[in-house]
């Protein structure tokens, strides 16, 4: 007890300094290793969460890999594992996992035939907006009064002082 | 005004209503296109569901067209397919194997004899491991498997009478075989 001599005030911080750290060290464990599972070391164990968080659950269309709970997710995160621990490429774990899931588990689609709409209605919808805006532009700029309007918005002006 | 311009609200809205439109001709989202169609039926050596357990390989599966079956005891909708599957093997003859997925191998044999045993062989995949092979994510799921080991068609959910008549019965009639029957 390192705070004896501080009597009974000091002793109920440093509890409380303590307890709050613990609950910081729970969340952080809670938050990274899923399966309680251990790796050699940190690297490995930040290659691991990096490569979950690129994969959608596939049963549960909006959660990672990481994140999810469900019975299949956990079965994916012990391919990735195994994958890892037979010293497979990244890419060929996306691979692995395409092959088996398609397009649909990753969640940085690959450009082809097939995702085109998905790649590039946004860029076409912007242009079409900027088809559309330059063209307002265009015309509001033409419309300068001819010197008969310009007199009669004087006169209609004038009217109501 | 120009002509265009005052077409342009009504183009928008042709477009937006075409997407929509398409949105609704989509299937369930929660379906996946499979992408092992077109792809050999994935390597396994598994323990079988027999009394006395044996062991099966992909090679015990090649040689003929047949289903194989996703299933579990957890799995209702297994419940309400088996009918059709006990169906499909008498009516078609067609050669059924089961996948045991993530299941206790006592409540499946005793599942089994409850319900009736379609399946010419189940194979044990207590881990899921085939099942990530084979890109299951739910149960029950169906694969048409031909007679020189690749995927022909994967199923997602419930296959019945309707499903067999107007999928898989068309396939293996291009397939040119269809078992027995």
């Amino acid at each position: 007890m390192g705070s004896a001599s501080g009597g009974t005030a000091g002793g109920t911080t440093s509890a409380l300094l303590g307890a709050v750290a613990f609950s910081c060290a729970v969340a952080t464990f809670g938050a990274s290793p899923i399966d309680g599972f251990d790796f050699p070391d940190a690297a490995a164990a930040e290659r691991y969460q990096a490569l979950l968080s690129e994969f959608r659950c596939p049963k549960c269309l909006n959660e990672s890999l990481a994140s999810s709970g469900a019975p299949i997710a956990v079965d994916l995160r012990r391919t990735v594992r195994r994958l890892m621990a037979a010293g497979a490429a990244d890419d060929e774990i996306r691979a692995h996992l395409r092959a088996r899931y398609g397009d649909f588990v990753l969640y940085d689609p690959p450009l082809r035939p097939g995702t085109w709409l998905l790649w590039f209605s946004p860029l076409a919808l912007a242009g079409v907006a900027v088809a559309v805006l330059a063209r307002a532009g265009f015309r509001r700029r033409g419309t300068a009064l001819t010197g008969a309007e310009h007199e009669r918005v004087v006169r209609l002006l004038d009217r109501n002082p | 005004m120009s002509r265009l311009q005052r077409l342009l609200p009504v183009a928008a809205f042709g477009v937006l209503a075409g997407i929509l439109y398409l949105g609704f001709t989509l299937r369930d989202p929660k379906l996946l296109p499979s992408a092992l169609v077109g792809h050999p039926f994935p390597e396994f050596d598994l323990p079988t569901l027999g009394a006395p357990p044996g062991r099966a390989t992909r090679a015990d599966l090649v040689g003929e067209v047949r289903l194989v079956n996703v299933w579990a005891t957890w799995c209702p909708t297994c419940l309400a397919e088996h009918g059709e599957l006990a169906r499909i093997r008498r009516e078609a003859g067609m050669s059924i194997i089961g996948v045991n997925y993530k299941d206790d191998p006592a409540d499946a044999r005793a599942w089994l004899s409850r319900h009736g045993d379609p399946y010419d062989f189940n194979v044990v995949d207590a881990a899921g491991d085939l099942g990530v092979d084979l890109g299951v994510y739910g149960a029950p799921e169906t694969f048409l498997v031909d007679a020189g080991g690749t995927i022909r068609y994967k199923r997602v959910g419930e296959v019945d009478r309707r499903v067999w008549d107007e999928e898989i019965a068309p396939l293996l009639a291009q397939l040119g075989a269809a078992g027995d029957g």
